[in-house]
Order: C-alpha cells, then sequence, then structure tokens
C-alpha cells in the first residue's frame, strides 16, 4: 500500500489541477483525500504534480527487424523515465505485424518492458495496401487498433471494405490523413521555406484531401476511425463537420507538431524530418488551440527510433521521425508554460483520451483506476543530451534545448518502474 | 579586401561586399585569360577535386580550366554511377577523399542541402557547384559579373528571370545575389513551374511573359529540363514556346538595350529562338561562359587565401611552442 501525499494533483476526467493525497493498493488507486492508512508507505510529493501516466499512442519499436534501433526492454526502459506507463506500439515493423502469430510473437518479446504495452496491428496484409488482415483473429489475439502507419491505402475500394469488415467486428481503424500522390517524395510543407532551400515539398491541402476521402468512407461504412496526426488548420473544419454528423472520429496530433515549426529545420537538420512534415507557425498554433478546445483528442510523441546513419544523409532522403518517449512530457511543458495548455488539459489529451479510445482502463485518478502514475516537478529546468537518452536511438529534435518538466517517479499497477 | 568565408556553398552566406571582393578579382582574371600565356599561381602545389554526384560537362570543364590556370592539381571524380551505387554513403566519399588531403573540393549533387552535409565533415575549402534545388553560387557569380560588365553596374537593374523557377537552383542563387544587390526582381513562368512562397521573397511573379518584360534591362532565360515536357508540367514544347519562349517580338517590350542571358546548355526553340540567342548585339550567353571560368577561378583564389592564412594561424599557434 502507498499513501502519496502533499500532491499536486492533475485529474484529466474532472479537469482539476489542486493539492490532494492519494492511496494506492494492489495496483489500483482505493482512495482520494484520505488519510494515510496504517502500514502504508507514505510518499511526500512535495507539492509537486501527479498524474496518470502518459498513454503514448503510435510508438514504433524495432522488433522484429531492427531492434539495433530500439527494442522493448529500451523503449520501455525510456517509457518509464518519461511518465509513460502504457505504450500503444506501432506494427510498421519488418515484417509487419499483420498475422495474430506474429502479434503473440510481439506480445511476448512485450513482457521485457516495465510499462505496459498494447499492440496495434496492420490494416492490409505487408502493409501493401492490397488484401485486408485477419481483423477478427488479429482483435481476438487482443490488438487494439488496425493500421497501415504512414503508409495510406490507396485504393479506396479496398479501405472501404476493411472500414465495413472492421465496423462488423467492432475494431477500430486508425488513419494516415494524406493524399499519397501529393505527398509523394516531400520532406518539407511547401512554402516560402521549402523554395529557398529547395526541399521537395507538398501542400498542406493533401492532409484535407487524406482527410476528406477517408471521413467519406467512414460516413459509408459507420466504422470507428481516429486520424493519427492532424497537422493543418485547414483540415479541421472537416473534422468537426464528421463529428456534427455523429461518426464515431477521433484524432491525433504529434508533440513535435505542437511544439516545432517548419523553420525548425534550419540549415538542413535531418532530427527536424518527419512525416507529415513539420508547418508553417500558424498552423502549430492552431493546432494547440484545437487541442485545448477538444478538437483534437490525442497528443503522441510518434516516437520513431533511427539509427545515426538513417539521419545522416541529404535532408530529403534522411529517415523520418523522431524519439519521443522521454521527451513528450518536457516538450509538453513548454505549451504549459507558454500558456497554450493547462495541465489538465494536457493530461486529457496524452492520457484520459488516449486509453478511452482504446477500451483501456487507465488515464484517470479516480478511486478504481489502475495506478499507473506520474509524479513530474513541472518547473525543473534542464538540457538535453540526446546521448544521456535511454532510448537505443538518439534522433531527437530537442538535443541541446532547455527543456523545463522532470519526472521524478513512474509507477504501472502500483509498482515503482523509474525514479 | 574583404572575402570571409571558408567555404563558397550559396550565395546566402555571402555579404554584398564579398561578392564585390570576388568579382573585382574576376576581372583581373577576365583579362588573364584573354592572354596567349594563361597561367598564375594561386593554387601552385593545391591539390583540387571535381566531385561530380551528377553529370555536368560545362560545370566540370569551367572549374577543371580554372584550377588548371592557377596552377593546382585538378582531380575529376565523377560518383554518379560508382560507390554510390555500391551503397558507399555521401558522408564514406568525403572522409575518403579528405584523408587525400586535397585543397580544394569542387561538389554537385542531386540533393538540396548534400554540399552543406558534405563540407561539415571535411578539412579543405569546399566550393558548391549544384545541390538539387538549393543553390548554384558560381552561377550566380559568374551572371553577375557578366551583368556588370554589360550595364556598368549589378544595382538598381530590372531583372526578369523567365521559366522553370521551381525546379532552378540558378534561379534561386541569382534571385538571392541580385536581391543583395538591391535590384529589382521579376520571375515569369508558368504556375506549374513557380515555387510556392515565391511572392514572399520580395520579387513580382508574372505568368504574362510580355507583361513581365517591359522595361527589362536583363533578360534571364532558364533552362526547360527534358523531363519537364511531357505534359507533366506543361502540355508541349510548342505551346511553351508561344508563351513563354523568348522571340524577337517579345524582347522588343524589354528595354532597347536589354542583354539576353542564358546559363546553357540551351534548348533552341523552347525556351530561346535560336536567333535571340546568337544576336551579338543582345546575347551574352558566350561571355557568360567566359565569365565562368574567370569567377571561379576568383572564387578559388580567394578561399585558397583564407585556408592559407587559417592553416598558417594553427601553425603558429601557441600550442605547437609553448610545449
Amino acid at each position: 500500500m502507498i499513501h502519496f501525499q502533499n500532491a499536486r494533483l492533475i485529474d484529466p476526467e474532472a479537469q482539476t489541477d489542486g493539492s490532494g493525497s492519494l492511496t494506492v493498493e494492489e495496483g489500483r488507486i482505493v482512495a482520494r483525500d484520505g488519510e494515510a492508512p496504517s502500514g502504508a508507505t507514505v510518499i511526500d510529493c512535495n507539492g509537486r504534480a501527479l498524474a496518470p501516466g502518459i498513454v503514448d499512442w503510435g510508438v514504433k519499436i524495432g522488433e522484429p527487424g531492427e531492434r539495433h534501433k530500439e527494442s522493448f526492454r529500451s523503449a520501455g526502459l525510456a517509457a518509464a523515465a518519461g511518465g509513460v506507463t502504457t505504450m500503444i506500439v506501432r506494427p510498421d515493423t519488418l515484417p509487419p505485424i499483420d498475422t495474430p502469430e506474429d502479434l503473440e510473437f510481439v506480445a511476448r518479446r512485450a513482457s521485457a518492458a516495465p510499462v505496459n504495452i498494447r499492440h496495434m496491428a496492420a490494416l492490409t496484409k505487408g502493409r501493401e495496401g492490397r488484401e485486408m488482415v485477419e481483423i477478427g483473429f488479429l482483435t481476438d489475439a487482443g490488438a487494439v487498433a488496425f493500421t497501415d502507419g504512414v503508409r495510406v491505402v490507396g485504393d479506396s475500394k479496398l479501405l472501404g471494405r476493411c472500414m465495413s469488415y472492421a465496423k462488423g467486428v467492432g475494431a477500430l481503424i486508425v488513419g494516415h490523413p494524406q493524399d499519397p500522390s501529393l505527398s509523394k517524395g516531400a520532406a518539407a510543407t511547401s512554402g516560402k521555406f521549402a523554395s529557398l532551400y529547395g526541399i521537395p515539398a507538398v501542400s498542406p491541402m493533401a492532409e484535407v484531401m487524406g482527410l476528406d476521402r477517408d471521413l467519406a468512407l467512414v460516413a459509408m461504412t459507420g466504422c470507428r476511425w481516429h486520424a493519427d496526426q492532424i497537422t493543418t488548420a485547414a483540415a479541421l473544419p472537416a473534422l468537426r463537420r464528421a463529428r456534427a454528423a455523429g461518426l464515431d472520429v477521433t484524432a491525433g496530433t504529434s508533440i513535435h507538431h505542437l511544439t516545432l515549426n517548419e523553420f525548425d529545420v534550419g540549415d538542413y537538420r535531418t532530427f527536424f524530418r518527419f512525416t507529415p512534415p513539420l508547418r508553417s507557425e500558424d498552423d502549430r498554433l492552431a493546432m494547440v488551440e484545437a487541442v485545448a478546445e477538444g478538437e483534437i483528442d490525442v497528443i503522441a510523441s510518434f516516437h520513431t527510433p533511427q539509427d545515426e546513419e538513417s539521419k545522416r544523409l541529404p535532408f530529403e532522403v534522411a529517415a523520418p521521425g523522431a524519439v519521443g518517449l522521454q521527451t513528450l512530457l518536457p516538450a509538453a511543458m513548454r505549451l504549459y508554460h507558454q500558456g497554450g495548455l493547462t495541465l489538465p488539459e494536457l493530461w486529457r489529451a496524452m492520457s484520459l483520451n488516449p486509453a478511452r479510445r482504446l477500451g483501456l482502463e487507465s488515464g484517470r485518478l479516480a478511486v478504481g483506476a489502475p495506478a499507473d502514475l506520474v509524479l513530474f516537478d513541472p518547473d525543473a529546468p534542464f538540457v538535453l543530451d540526446r546521448f544521456a537518452l535511454l532510448s537505443k536511438s538518439k534522433n531527437t529534435p530537442f538535443d541541446g534545448a532547455r527543456l523545463q518538466g522532470k519526472v521524478l517517479g513512474t509507477w504501472v499497477a502500483g509498482e515503482r518502474v523509474f525514479g | 579586401m574583404t572575402f570571409r568565408a571558408r567555404h563558397l556553398l550559396g550565395i546566402d552566406h555571402l555579404a554584398p561586399q564579398e561578392i564585390t571582393t570576388l568579382l573585382d578579382l574576376a576581372e583581373t582574371y577576365v583579362e588573364l585569360n584573354q592572354r596567349t600565356v594563361k597561367h598564375a599561381d594561386a593554387l601552385a602545389g593545391m591539390t583540387q577535386i571535381n566531385l561530380f554526384f551528377e553529370n555536368s560537362t560545362r560545370t566540370q570543364s569551367s572549374f577543371e580550366l580554372a584550377g588548371k590556370r592557377l596552377g593546382a592539381d585538378v582531380m575529376n571524380m565523377s560518383v554518379a554511377h560508382s560507390s554510390v551505387k555500391k551503397g558507399e554513403t555521401l558522408i564514406d566519399t568525403a572522409l575518403t577523399l579528405n584523408a587525400m588531403h586535397p585543397d580544394l573540393l569542387i561538389v554537385r549533387h542531386p540533393n538540396s542541402g548534400a554540399v552543406n552535409l558534405l563540407a561539415e565533415k571535411v578539412n579543405c575549402a569546399v566550393i558548391n557547384a549544384g545541390d538539387g534545388r538549393h543553390e548554384h553560387p558560381t552561377q550566380a557569380l559568374l551572371d553577375a559579373l557578366t551583368i556588370r560588365r554589360a550595364k556598368g553596374r549589378i544595382q538598381r537593374l530590372t531583372v526578369a528571370i523567365c521559366g522553370d523557377i521551381a525546379h532552378s537552383r540558378v534561379a534561386r542563387s541569382n534571385l538571392i545575389l541580385l536581391g543583395k544587390m538591391e535590384n529589382r526582381l521579376r520571375l515569369i513562368g508558368p504556375r506549374t513551374l513557380m515555387p510556392a512562397g515565391v511572392a514572399d521573397l520580395g520579387c513580382e511573379v508574372y505568368e504574362d511573359m510580355r507583361e513581365g518584360l517591359k522595361g527589362a534591362d536583363v533578360v534571364m532565360m532558364l533552362r526547360l529540363q527534358k523531363e519537364r515536357m511531357d505534359g507533366g508540367f506543361i502540355p508541349s514544347e510548342r505551346e511553351y514556346f508561344h508563351r513563354w519562349g523568348l522571340d524577337a517580338e517579345k524582347l522588343a517590350l524589354a528595354k532597347p538595350d536589354a542583354i539576353v542571358m542564358h546559363p546553357g546548355p540551351m534548348n533552341r526553340g523552347v525556351e530561346i529562338d535560336g536567333t535571340i540567342a546568337d544576336d551579338i548585339n543582345r546575347s551574352v550567353i558566350q561571355d557568360q561562359v567566359e565569365m565562368g571560368v574567370a569567377v571561379r577561378m576568383a572564387a578559388m583564389d580567394l578561399l585558397a587565401r583564407n585556408l592559407r592564412s587559417e592553416r598558417g594561424r594553427v601553425l603558429a599557434g601557441p600550442g605547437l611552442w609553448d610545449g
């Protein structure tokens, strides 16, 4: 039994941020604001923030195929250090997770990590966009959602059938809203920056087009659908219309698109190459506001480990993505300190909403909820050294950045896994 | 004399005084190049490697000749079809060459920013001979010298750049250079060949070539790559020539003494009419080639001076004698 006293409780469900205490027993929260029971281990939080652990939706792990970039063990340690208590793992591995047997393999490997792990499965076999996977078997085997990642299923007829079938099974599909022919070969958002630096670029309209098509198919099939990353203001009206029409639709965005813009690429810095590419400052601000308004449901790190060789290349041919498990919380604190988002709003997007959407019990501080918790100091300043990260890969755009927000302790089902 | 740069990676990093310094020095090499004996010794004993990841006969020969006239040992390496195919990375190629102690590395690469990346890994001076759609600084400098000699100045001119702006590093470097020198810039071409956000770069954008050419002092034509001609960006060669090809009738709208430029190689009858290209009263296209050698000699000379003084400082540094 653990009793956290003198804490600043961040409750995303009640949208409150206030002092209190929390009692944990047998992996669950058993009391709020009670006295310390006799025999309990008392942790004095000294007024630091105690929040539900982060549920990071869209983590890439290099197993199978690229274990030199990241393993379940290394990612798990990074997650624990970053206050992430549940990783929702992507299926875009080598080979992709597209059969129940593959899922069984990664589920077994996942036990090497000290945090909770849930798996997504590919939507089409080999992520090739030609045949649907065994959505039923994979759901039975524990897949929480189906996605081909950033590879868009170009064949609308097939995607429609996948959605219809998923509707029957009750499965959730995660789409990557992007018109594949427009965005082919692009490494930046079209505009002044990309034109000056001569980087192949894509119009932000490609996101709107991809979203419009996917939402039309959702309207046609009635399936449960989630957009992995919405990054442009122009895409928001379509999302609004879909919700107003009663479609079962949610949307996420990445912490990088909330905290960085296209100009951060500077002199071809490949750690700032993302899919979709970083956007204009106007788009960034619109996304922050959309999270505050609840139009964007989920913030995730889209943790994408890449080895040094994949990044030491000319910008347009360098591999996209950044590691994010350990930088998600401090990067989010930038948004908090700049006044764009409150801590309960951030935790709604980083913990409560993803858990709810994926049918998990976590993300809450309510009595009975799993004791997946993070204790952190939102103000503690530090300069990030990428080589101090616990991921096997060190590709972060925040290298050398001045950040605030340090994780002091992480608990998964009442067990301390960090700090 | 002001020229501090260690590398010549783009015009963007140069100050206007540095551009002027380089052009002034190039003038002396124009003169040298017109003599029968064309030798100088600015690069005597130095090694120059022309590293071309993309085929180019003209630029490579120009750099080769420039180096040889200054007394450098010049080696050409075309890697478009060799080590890259074997999986060697750009950085490995750079490190391999670096180990051979070159003093000047002239690099062309199909990816924007690749030359900047390579320059971080070597100890010699690097000249960007064109990287993707980014920059081609010596082209802009030779254009500037050509303009200065024809017009007597490189300020307060109306310069019209016409054609495939979107894919052109020549256009980018020229925009930056002519902008720094306070000229009035116009971009002319079909929308499909115009980069996004150009209006924010301080130029006027015209789709109608006749409008754009009115009152221009300099008409700079760009090459239209063959692969862009087949319906993807423009409907056909003949429609392109009709609307954006430079002929006598369109040129008549520019100032009577306007000069015509082209970075070469030309597609006669696609972006420029053959008679205009050959008109010695208007076309300075052959002068551009001549200025190219002189400007490259000047650029290498200045970088070599900086390299020598940098190495001199290292040798004379206190650490060596203080024990």
